[in-house]
């Protein structure tokens, strides 16, 4: 009989994706291709209710996100409440529904830490990605910042259109009041992945970009934590996705289901239980698409006797699902899946065609839900 | 950097005591650091209102059987990490 791998003791962190609404139409957006109404979100009772079980089962931070978190007009309630459940309460946001007045109350109400997220460091390649005028709101967010006792980290996502601005990003970080800023890669489901060919980098890009982010660690050192994360398309070796399926993190959805990871919903045959009908440990412990991808059991080779498996864990199940067909694969960016081969005729595509900054892409935007 | 001796060193904005299953943690910006013995008593001192040289005297006083010095290196060095994370500031 093969025994079911046991569940680490508790989540460390609850991603609380409390609704899909969002102003902005970011073309890598990580929310499904399937976007839920606001008719379903789960009410502020139940989410509070989520918070306090997370708090009670061992969980130490919550990532209020969305779509935009700041759709919820209960915003300032769900904080309140996931920061008196003893949760560290992180708020990851477009900052386009926020005033000076709405940003006091967030922070009176516990948020420890705001996560600004930017398109790029200037408004035209910002409205192009976000599909939106939302640049001018961000920078003003900023000022306001300056005077409030609040930890703020900017977040900019990057990828073939801006990453050779790196250094202008840096800057506007550097007059921020933000102690950590983050140049995270797009990664590639969801929008993200509809939008490919136009997002991907080269390798002359991102050889560049590594250079300019070291050398500004190496600088900011004390000032601000400069961190980054490589596409793993380029990788040697895959990302030990969401630090291994089920050993982490947990997401609950806008309507409630709660997922090990923000696409999982892209593998056929899973089930996952809901917030609603069942308590956060019970389903941490005990759900079967959380348990699925536990331990080692389901892995195949080169996984099954490689020495790495333990640090990552046969990296991304959605990914081997998306670009091997078999989400118990290994996965096809590591350099010893035998379908890597895919992941290098996709980068050597990405390659042969130089980017060029005058002409925009042909986007696929991600609505806005009802 | 080394810390001043007669800096204030005080937790930055975000990052602030918890706990979890009765161990005790720093909690700021995406992660959590567990605290356990000196380097809980040294966080509990990064008030603001102890100095740097305030902090060595008491774990000094608390570790008495540890070579002085050697506190005071180990205290200075764990400052200047907090600092480098971005959980401390001096004033």
């Amino acid at each position: 009989m093969i025994s079911t791998p046991s569940a680490p003791v508790n989540p460390l962190a609850l991603i609380a994706e409390l609704t899909h609404r969002c102003p902005l139409h970011c073309v890598y957006c990580s929310n499904p291709l399937e976007l839920k109404n606001r008719a379903n979100e789960l009410t502020t009772e139940t989410w509070a209710r989520v918070f306090e079980e997370a708090g009670q089962a061992g969980v130490l931070q919550a990532d209020l996100t969305g779509g935009e978190p700041l759709a919820r007009t209960d915003i300032v309630e769900l904080i309140r409440a996931a920061r008196s459940a003893g949760l560290y309460v992180n708020l990851i946001t477009s900052g386009l529904p926020l005033d000076e007045g709405r940003l006091d109350a967030l922070i009176a109400a516990g948020l420890d830490h705001l996560q600004l997220s930017f398109q790029g460091a200037r408004e035209e390649i910002a409205a192009e990605i976000s599909g939106t005028k939302s640049h001018a709101q961000k920078l003003r967010v900023l000022e306001w910042l300056k005077s409030r006792r609040i930890a703020v980290t900017l977040n900019f996502v990057i990828h073939r259109r801006n990453i050779d601005q790196l250094a202008e990003m840096l800057a506007l970080a550097e007059s921020s009041s933000a102690t950590r800023v983050e140049f995270a890669n797009v990664q590639y489901y969801g929008w993200a992945f509809a939008n490919r060919e136009r997002l991907l980098p080269t390798r002359a890009q991102l050889d560049r970009s590594i250079e300019t982010l070291k050398s500004a660690q190496q600088r900011l050192r004390g000032k601000i934590r400069v961190e980054y994360v490589v596409p793993d398309y380029y990788a040697k070796y895959p990302k030990p996705c969401m630090g291994g399926w089920g050993r982490k993190l947990m997401l609950v959805t806008p309507t409630g289901d709660a997922l090990p990871c923000h696409a999982a919903q892209i593998i056929p045959g899973l089930h996952f239980e809901n917030v609603k009908d069942r308590g956060l440990r019970e389903i941490w412990e005990t759900s079967a698409a959380f348990q699925k991808f536990r331990g080692e059991a389901w892995m195949q080779e080169p996984c099954r006797t490689c020495d790495r498996r333990e640090q990552d864990f046969g990296g991304c199940r959605c990914q081997a699902l998306l670009l091997a067909g078999d989400a118990s694969a290994t996965d096809p960016v590591c350099s010893l899946a035998p379908t890597r081969g895919k992941v290098n005729a996709i980068i050597a595509a990405a390659n042969n065609t130089p980017p060029t900054e005058s002409v925009k892409p042909d986007w696929l935007y991600r609505p806005n839900p009802a | 950097m080394t810390p001043d001796l007669q800096s204030h060193p005080r937790l930055a904005p975000g990052c602030r005591l918890g706990e979890n299953n009765q161990q005790r943690v720093l909690l700021m910006p995406e992660r959590a650091l567990r605290l356990n013995g000196p380097s809980l008593e040294i966080v509990q001192r990064c008030d603001g209102k102890h100095t740097v040289q305030q902090i060595i005297g008491e774990l000094q006083q608390i570790y008495s059987k540890a070579e002085p010095k050697k506190v005071e290196t180990d205290i200075l060095d764990y400052l200047a990490r907090l600092h480098d994370q971005r959980a401390l500031d001096f004033a």
